[in-house]
């Protein structure tokens, strides 16, 4: 057999005494990169303008912002095929490869955007940024979650509430940075408005940032073991120590049930982050708070910047919290508080209680984010270890569904309530009601979930390198 | 496998807290100054 190359998966396992609190740093190396998808916004006004050259007064010919817009639903979409598709390999390959090959497409994928914004082509954007970079996304995305898992059987939601928070933290990042780059290069005299450069720049930046991950990261041996952890003896029935292959999971109701649990939880999160801005201008406009006490464009903005906060804490406070609740709980928590706060706040909007109203959807954000963050604990307690990447990644499939499902329901009713001549707060409450009765669907989900029929288990040990040897 | 097995109960050495800070500190620096522009951003809402 010839010699294993650097990124092989034997050639990542981790020798005695390896601090397992460099996994966390490493996973976050490649989440934070990749969570700039959320960032992508800030360059639709310029991106919209390059025929132009003035993002207040586009041409005839430039991009339409509905154009645009496709350009974040392909990488969407992307990101959840590609992780249900790759995720096998993943567990095969190991971490470091995937992460490697996440970070060729993330970068490459700002490269080949860059080339279709100097030639002013929407296709070759589409398939830089949406497709390829898409496609390093959904590696990117599940690339850390089975090491994690595995280096942190005792702490697993701490774990994987880590690494996720890195995906809501880097657009944090990358929406400040973006605009400091745009800035510079339109200054320079580069063309493009910046955008081109900046992508560039993107590019190389990420692609360096990640490398620190995928040189970094570590898979356990197989027989280690956290000094001092013992195994759970099956005091909670919903956490098994047996293993179920990614094929297997999906033929288990279990499967199914929390693929509608994700769903629902990330189409009514996004009910609220798509309609932020202007549903707390229109709410708490100057008609309803008085002359020149409105909630100004600049105040929404920060709004969105709060949710992005706690959409971010979250992550890390829900996740880790379900280490001592469990996963089951946790998600009861979830949509049962969820409902009452969906439906509170069209009230909070009828009696202009702005403080109250911001309380409410920020705690509603941080579940959305702890939703996210806490599934991959949750498979690995049904499902074990051994392959909970790969299940994950075709659980993100209701991600991609959610994406394109939520602003469909949120437009279609917000506008049916505006064209029967509702206006503020009232021209969203059917929205706010919907969201509320999807959270219904999942908490029976979740309610539904059970211990996986040990048919499903994998009979003996099984190879952490599946046909690796 | 080209690694000898490892004890269960490998403890952790503490020499690596270095290296642990440092990495910590190579993600965290950027985390925390992205954090740090939202929340200033987010301070419009109080205005």
């Amino acid at each position: 057999m010839a010699e294993a190359s650097l990124l092989d998966r034997s050639r990542t396992v981790a020798g005695p005494g390896y601090n397992r609190w460099l996994i966390p740093p490493a996973a976050l190396a490649i989440h934070l990169a990749i969570g700039q998808a959320y960032a992508f916004s800030v360059f639709k006004k310029p991106l919209g303008a390059l025929i132009s050259g003035d993002p207040a007064a586009p041409a005839a010919a430039d991009w339409t912002p509905t154009q645009l817009g496709i350009i974040f639903s392909i990488a969407i979409v992307l990101l959840g095929l590609s992780a249900a598709i790759f995720g096998k390999w993943l567990e095969r390959v190991g971490p470091r490869k995937a992460m490697l090959a996440s970070a060729l497409c993330f970068s490459g994928g700002f490269f080949i955007a860059a080339l279709g914004v100097h030639l002013h082509n929407l296709w070759i954007v589409y398939f830089g940024y949406g497709v390829v970079g898409g496609i390093g996304l959904g590696i990117g995305y599940i690339s850390p979650v089975s090491t994690l898992i595995k280096w942190f059987p005792d702490r697993r939601g701490v774990a994987t509430g880590m690494a996720i928070m890195g995906f809501g933290g880097g657009a944090m990042i990358a929406s400040p940075l973006s605009v400091a780059l745009m800035d510079y290069f339109k200054t320079s005299g580069t063309g493009t408005l910046g955008v081109a450069a900046t992508f560039l720049t993107l590019g190389v930046i990420y692609l360096l940032f990640m490398q620190f991950g995928v040189w970094t990261i570590r898979v356990p041996a197989d027989d280690w073991a956290p000094a001092g952890y013992v195994p759970s003896t099956q005091q909670n029935a919903l956490i098994t120590n047996n293993n179920v292959s990614a094929d297997n999971a999906l033929k288990t109701p279990q499967f199914w049930l929390l693929w509608v649990v994700l769903l629902t939880n990330v189409t009514a999160g996004i009910g609220v982050l798509e309609t932020a801005s202007p549903l707390v201008q229109e709410s708490f406009s100057d008609a309803a708070m008085g002359a020149g006490r409105g909630v100004t464009a600049a105040a929404a903005a920060g709004f969105v910047g709060l949710l992005s906060l706690f959409n971010l804490l979250g992550r890390f406070f829900w996740s880790s919290a379900s280490d001592k609740l469990g996963r089951k709980v946790t998600y009861a928590i979830y949509f049962g508080l969820g409902i009452v706060l969906y439906a509170l706040i069209p009230t909070l909007g009828h009696n202009v209680q702005l403080a109250l109203y911001v309380v409410v959807a920020c705690v509603i954000i941080s579940m959305y984010g702890g939703g996210f963050a806490t599934i991959p604990a949750y498979l690995s307690d049904l499902f074990g270890k051994y392959q909970v990447g790969a299940i994950h990644g075709r659980l993100l499939t209701a991600w991609s569904t959610a994406g394109i499902l939520g602003p469909l329901i949120v437009n279609f009713l917000h506008e049916s309530r505006k064209a029967e001549g509702y206006t503020g707060a009232a021209a969203y409450q059917t929205v706010f009601y919907a969201m509320a009765g999807l959270l219904v669907v999942g908490l029976l989900a979740n309610f539904a979930v059970t211990a996986v029929n040990a048919k499903y288990n994998e009979k003996g040990p099984v190879d952490a390198e599946p046909g690796g040897h | 496998m080209n690694q000898p097995p490892v004890s269960s109960t490998t403890p952790e050495t503490p020499s690596s807290g270095g290296a642990v800070f440092l990495a910590w500190a190579f993600v965290g620096i950027p985390l925390l100054w992205g954090v740090s522009q939202t929340f200033i951003k987010a301070l419009d809402l109080f205005k």
